[in-house]
This record gives structure tokens, C-alpha cells and sequence, in this order.
């Protein structure tokens, strides 16, 4: 701060000097002033830190808490026992926080039918409920693409398609979302390893260490990573119960997120929310390393592509198209981009 | 250590001295720096949702400052180099200034990305879990915070021996120079790096961007010392020869003839080309579907990029007056190009082939505006210590060294130069 005049002021921390401190009357009051004004307009700039709320003032938990890979059992205990006591607080539910690890001999793909896609968007509203994204501004983590057809060019794509029916017969439609890379971009450049890739594949996310650079979110080819620009909301009522510290428990603002392929889901054998709902089949889903699952057989007879093959990055999420004939399903309704789930 | 708290306690001492223009100057600056963190403690409040960022250009100006500045702190290196290998002894007493620029410069880099980070709260978690060598972030921040230290380093050690009346010892500082000449480069390189290593983001995905960060970087960093040197000349006592700015014209020069054939061969294999991979090029120079929020600003980068090349290569540069108008448009036409120019147009059109617009908030236009005051305090600062230190004005022995205690004239700068700005 510009305290005012200085000179008067003894010149010296020692006091060595032979005279002394010299502080008249008027310089002490001009300094004191200074001084009073400078922390007058300090206190004033900081003055909207008055209004954070309480939940993103750290408690010393949290600013303690370790990486998710250093935390012993009962330190992975305590903090999911924390999140089930914030998200009661929070919201009033009882929910239940679980980490599910990844299994031995699973690793998880994802096939979806290109030539059945119908574009209705029920799998992005159905994910959105599943992994308890905010409402507003709703965040979603499937894109799905209307298609010229004839061009695989995505700038040509329409991104906010609403006609009153779907499909549109002049489009094919290409619903986009994490690819779970084998060589996964986002968890390269993470400065802090909030993000990795686990052993069955999936590409997470430490909510509790994530720092909010969003050099992840740069580094994807695929659009996949939102950040929390502020804080979530989800309406108590709304919200899913069963969580999984690595999937769709509650965020805080100021992190990134993704599609985990509902690994709270599916490590406990059941589908995704995105392939329950989806009306035409076109989603599938499963365990690639098993010979005998549907995707393993996808990848063995379908025509199968992946998306943007030239950036390298080898997704686990592969398209496919039928060998004849293309729509199973009568046109239905299509639900709106902007329509909570 | 008794001593070296003297000194330090001297120079806070001295940064609140001086006229009443130095005291306007530091007061505006104080405001301003002031009104950008109160700007950010809105921010901390909401979230980043208070700038105009989004997910789908999830950088911009921010980081675009931060990429401009970096290139500024190369200043330093631009003035040393002809110091410290080719022997050029008009730029000997000003080598300091340069070095703290660089010092103030790399402050404001630190805190644009502090200001960026989603949870600055967590960033210490940089000391537990680092991801070094695979994410170029963590070579950035130690190539950063590596020139921040060296710069520091040397300023406070020569600043140190002239305010006890020593003469330096070579082998204290002169190994530290020639580190940072190269750590210099290297700030930039890991800097270009950053973006260049993304291969889903083709705009960015070309190996010139480096060379050309270089080559704008020793451009706009010595046109800023031109005209700083000019100021400290101006308000202190401190002498800066004609022939010092003269040899850094010709730095400045060179550097911007390099920097626009590098613009023209990258130009040349975007558009020439005409792949889909020009997307973002075209966005940034004619607009892409209509959308052309950049497209004035560029052209000014532009324009103002080969007016100045243009004024530098004509002998009437060798005037103040030219050379000046110079360095403010090559000033101004690399913060365009290497800010948002650089970082905004490889978001737009998205991965996914999107194209939503990015226009910075108020907010977000007042951190910005806060941290660039307070990089220009410290550095008034730094000059306003420096020149009464090395000028010898202001030593130990005098302020507590058992000497009779000099009156107020003798301890502050003499009466040409009572105050920096």
C-alpha cells in the first residue's frame, strides 16, 4: 500500500542511527491514514469472500486428504463416510457411497449401431439422472450429432437438432461421448494425476484432487470432459442414491467430470443407464475380453469404425453399422436439448 | 543476516518514498490491482462461470495473457546475451532492468494461471502427486518458477553486493547468467509445448508454434525494454545511452522480420492446403459460419505486426519518435497474436465440430487488468530500489553502519529523479 511520506520515519531498524526516530504529529497522522485507507480498500476487495459457502471452504480433512491411489482402507472408509454425512446434509438423503474396484479379467467397450441410432437423446437425459450431473446449467456428457448423410465431417454436424420427429431421413445420427482411450490424452497432461486409466479400462477422475486447470479438457479429441464452471445444482428429489466415489457422487464446482461408463453400474454387473434406455438397441455394451459377450462378437462380425482414428488414441467405444437394411423402429418424439431429464 | 534483513527493510522502505507523482502512479496501480482481486474473490465465490469461458473454449483470456507474457520475460535473455557473449558493453547497466522485468513479468505468468485454476485451494497438491515428465504443465511450472528463482537470484545478488559497497563476485552470479540465457529459451519452448503436444487440437498441433514464440517473444520483449529504459532514463538519475536502445532496435528487428516470415510460411500451409484442418485458421482470419469475434482483432495484430516491421528496417527508426511507435505496435500486435489470437481460435470450431464464440467477461477483463497493475508495481518498485542502490546511493554503511545518518536528500534519489514511473 502507498503509505504516505515516509521520510519523517527514523531511517534506521537498528536504531544505530545517533538522532533517533523523528515522528511529528501531522506525518503520524498522515501515515496513519495511509495505512487505514490501504487496509480499508483491502478489506473491501476481499469482502466477497464473505459469501462463499461453506462447503467450498476446505475443511482440514479434505486439505489433508490424500490421492485416491495412497488412501489406505480405512482412510477410503472415513472419507466415504464423509461424502454419505455431506450429501445427508446437503440434500437429505441417505445415499450410499461405495467404491467398487475394477474386476480381474474385464475390460469394458462400448459398440454402438450407427445404422439403429434414431437421434431421440434418451440416453443423454438418462445419463444426466443416473450420474447426478447439475440441472442448471445442465451439463451432459453424451453429444449426439446429426449426421449429413454421405459426410462423416463433424463441423457439418448439427449439434442442437429439435424437429418434431425423429429420425430425419436426410441424417444418420452419431451420439458422442467419453471413448475411455487406451492411450487416453487428459491423463497425460493432468499436471497432478487426478485422472487415470483403471485396470478395466475406464479413464476416472479424483473429484478431491482434481485442481481445475482444464488441460484435460484441451487435450480430448473428443469433447468428452465438462468442468464445473460453478456450483452443480441438483434438486434433492432428483438426486441418485447409490454412488460411487469415482462415478456420480455429488461434484464441487471448480473440477472436471466425465462418463465413467456408470462404473458404479456396471462393475457390479449391470448396464450403463445410456444402453437401459435406449429405445432401438443400438447401444451394447460389455466385457471385450470375454469371447462370448456381445461386443466381443460386434468387434468379430460388424462392420465396425472408430472415431478419428488419425488422432491415436485407441478408443474403447467403437461404431458399427448393420450389413442390410437400417431403421427398426417407428419415428417417435425426440427429446429436447434443453429439457431436464 | 542481521545486514541482509537491513537491506530488505531499506528497500521496502524506499518503495514508499518519492514525489507526488510517484505516489498517483503507485496509488492508481494499488486500486486497480485492488479492483482485479476483488474481481477474483467474486470468482472464488462462483466459479469460473463468472468469465465468459465455457466447455467448449475452456481457456481464453487468461491463459492468452499468460502466453504473451512469458514471451515478455524473454527480455531479459535479449539484453544479456549481447552483454554477456559478445561483449557488448552499452547494454552493460542496463542488463539489470531486463532481469527485473523478467522477475515482475514471471509474477503476473503465476498468477494468471493461479487465476485460472478451477481450485486454486488445491494447488498444492502439485507437491504431492507430480505428474513429471509425461504432462508438459509440470515442465512449465518448473521451467517458470526455475527462471523466476535464477532472475531473482542474480538481481538480488548484484543488488546486494552495491548496497554493501562489494564488488560482485563473478562466480556467484556469471554462472547463473549463461543458465538462464538458456533457460529462457527454454521457458517458451516448454510454453509452446503446452499446446503443441494436443494432437486433437490441429490449430496448435504444428511444430512452428515454437519457433515462432521465439522469434515474437524477442521482438515484443526488447521493444518493451526500449521503452522502459526510455522511462527509467526520464524519471532517475540513472544513465541509458542512445547506442544501448540502438543495439536493441536492431534485436528487436531482426526478431520481427524472423517472426513475420514465420506467420507467412504458416499462413502459406494452412490456406494453401485447404484441408479441413484450416477450420480454425479461416475462424480466426475471415470467420467461420458467420461467426467473426476475431477476426477484426487479428487484422489489427496484422496491420500493426507489419507497420512495425515496415518502421524497423527504415533508417528513420534510428529516431526515438519511429522506433517507439514501433515497439507500441509490435507491443500491442503480439499481445493480439500470441494472446487470443494463439488460444482461442484452437477451440473454435470444437472436436466435435461445434462453434460457440468466446467474449471475456467484465470480471474477467478486471483480474486481467488487476494483475497487469500489480506486475507493473512490482516493477516500478524493483527500478525505484535498484537505481539509488546501484547508483551507490543508498548502502549499508550509510543506513545503519555507524556513519552519521544522511539526511533526507542524500537518501533519496537526486532531485532529477525523485520518482519512477
Amino acid at each position: 500500500m502507498n503509505a504516505g511520506e515516509r521520510s519523517d520515519a527514523g531511517s534506521s531498524p537498528t536504531g544505530a542511527n545517533t538522532s533517533g526516530p523523528r515522528l511529528t504529529r501531522r506525518g503520524f497522522l498522515r501515515k496513519g491514514a495511509a495505512v487505514a485507507a490501504g487496509a480499508s480498500a483491502a478489506a473491501a476487495a476481499l469482502s466477497p469472500l464473505k459469501d462463499l459457502a461453506p462447503e467450498d471452504v476446505p475443511s482440514l480433512a479434505q486439505f489433508l486428504q490424500k490421492h485416491y491411489k495412497e488412501m489406505t482402507p480405512p482412510e477410503k472408509e472415513a472419507v466415504l463416510n464423509r461424502i454419505t454425512r455431506e450429501v445427508k446434509d446437503r440434500y437429505g438423503v441417505a445415499a450410499t457411497v461405495t467404491d467398487p474396484l475394477p474386476l480381474t479379467g474385464v475390460e469394458f467397450v462400448y459398440a454402438l449401431n450407427i445404422s439403429r441410432c434414431i437421434g431421440c437423446r434418451k440416453c443423454v437425459h438418462a445419463c444426466v439422472a443416473e450420474n447426478n450431473q447439475s440441472r442448471a446449467p445442465e451439463m451432459q456428457y453424451i453429444r449426439v450429432l446429426q449426421m449429413e448423410k454421405g459426410s462423416i465431417d463433424l463441423e457439418r454436424s448439427a449439434h442442437h437438432y429439435d424437429p418434431p420427429l425423429v429420425p430425419d431421413e436426410a441424417s444418420y445420427y452419431l451420439p458422442v461421448q467419453c471413448h475411455q482411450c487406451a492411450k487416453p490424452p487428459c491423463v497425460k497432461v493432468c499436471p497432478v494425476e487426478a485422472t487415470w486409466q483403471e485396470p478395466d479400462g475406464i479413464t476416472v477422475i479424483d473429484y478431491d484432487w482434481c485442481i481445475g486447470c482444464r488441460y484435460c479438457e484441451a487435450a480430448c479429441p473428443y469433447w468428452a470432459r465438462r468442468f464445473n464452471f460453478t456450483a452443480p445444482q441438483v434438486p434433492a428429489d432428483k438426486l441418485n442414491p447409490d454412488l460411487g466415489y469415482l462415478s456420480n457422487r455429488p461434484r464441487p464446482k471448480g473440477v472436471m467430470e466425465k462418463c465413467t461408463y456408470c462404473l458404479h453400474r456396471t462393475r457390479r454387473g449391470r448396464m450403463p443407464a445410456c444402453v437401459e434406455v435406449c429405445p432401438t438397441g443400438s447401444r451394447k455394451f460389455g466385457n471385450v475380453l470375454d469371447p462370448d459377450s456381445e461386443v466381443a462378437y460386434i468387434l468379430r462380425h460388424k462392420r465396425v469404425f472408430i472415431l478419428k482414428q488419425d488422432v491415436g488414441t485407441l478408443p474403447r467405444f467403437f461404431y458399427y453399422f448393420d450389413e442390410r437394411g437400417s431403421r427398426y423402429h417407428e419415428p417417435i418424439a425426440p427429446v429436447l436439448p434443453e429439457e431436464g431429464a | 543476516m542481521r545486514r541482509y534483513f537491513a537491506f530488505l527493510w531499506d528497500c521496502a522502505r524506499l518503495s514508499f518514498v518519492g514525489d507526488w507523482r510517484y505516489h498517483a502512479w503507485m496509488t492508481v496501480l494499488t486500486a486497480l490491482a485492488l479492483t482485479g482481486l476483488y474481481a477474483w474473490c467474486q470468482q472464488l465465490v462462483h466459479g469460473l462461470v463468472t468469465t465468459g469461458m465455457t466447455d467448449q473454449v475452456s481457456w481464453g483470456l487468461y491463459i492468452a495473457n499468460f502466453t504473451y507474457l512469458v514471451g515478455l520475460a524473454a527480455a531479459a535473455a535479449m539484453l544479456v546475451i549481447p552483454v554477456y557473449i559478445y561483449r557488448n558493453l552499452h547494454l552493460h547497466d542496463v542488463v539489470i532492468f531486463g532481469e527485473l522485468l523478467a522477475v515482475a513479468v514471471i509474477i503476473m505468468c503465476l498468477l494468471f494461471v493461479t487465476v485460472d485454476l478451477g481450485r486454486p485451494d488445491r494447488a498444492l497438491h502439485l507437491f504431492r502427486r507430480f505428474n513429471f515428465p509425461i504432462s508438459m504443465l509440470t515442465w512449465d511450472v518448473i521451467a517458470l518458477n526455475g527462471y523466476l528463482l535464477l532472475n531473482l537470484h542474480i538481481c538480488g545478488y548484484l543488488l546486494y553486493c552495491a548496497y554493501r559497497g562489494r564488488t560482485p563476485t563473478k562466480v556467484f552470479y556469471v554462472p547463473f547468467v549463461f543458465v538462464a540465457i538458456v533457460w529462457a529459451v527454454s521457458i517458451h519452448t516448454v510454453t509452446a509445448f503446452l499446446y503443441v503436444g494436443l494432437g486433437g487440437r490441429p490449430f496448435w498441433n504444428s511444430a512452428i508454434i515454437a519457433p515462432r514464440f521465439l522469434a515474437s517473444a524477442f521482438a515484443a520483449g526488447p521493444a518493451f525494454i526500449i521503452l522502459t529504459l526510455q522511462v527509467v532514463r526520464h524519471y532517475t538519475s540513472h544513465r541509458v545511452s542512445d547506442d544501448a536502445l540502438l543495439t536493441l532496435r536492431r534485436i528487436v528487428q531482426v526478431a520481427m522480420l524472423i517472426n513475420m516470415f514465420l506467420l507467412g510460411c504458416e499462413v502459406f500451409t494452412e490456406f494453401y492446403t485447404d484441408s479441413a484442418h484450416v477450420a480454425s485458421a479461416r475462424y480466426l482470419y475471415f470467420g467461420l459460419a458467420g461467426r467473426t469475434a476475431l477476426v477484426p482483432w487479428i487484422w489489427t495484430a496484422v496491420a500493426f505486426n507489419l507497420l512495425a516491421t515496415l518502421l524497423l528496417v527504415v533508417p528513420s527508426s534510428r529516431g526515438l519518435r519511429v522506433l517507439n511507435s514501433a515497439c507500441v505496435l509490435a507491443i500491442v500486435g503480439i499481445w493480439i497474436e500470441k494472446g487470443m489470437g494463439l488460444i482461442v481460435p484452437a477451440f473454435v470450431p470444437t472436436p466435435l465440430g461445434e462453434i460457440v464464440e468466446y467474449y471475456p467477461t467484465g470480471r474477467e477483463v478486471l483480474v486481467c487488468l488487476g494483475i497487469w497493475a500489480f506486475g507493473l508495481l512490482l516493477y516500478t518498485i524493483f527500478v525505484r530500489i535498484s537505481v539509488p542502490v546501484l547508483a551507490g546511493e543508498l548502502t549499508y554503511q550509510r543506513s545503519c553502519g555507524g556513519l552519521p545518518v544522511p539526511s533526507e536528500r542524500e537518501t533519496r534519489p537526486q532531485p532529477t529523479g525523485g520518482d519512477v514511473s
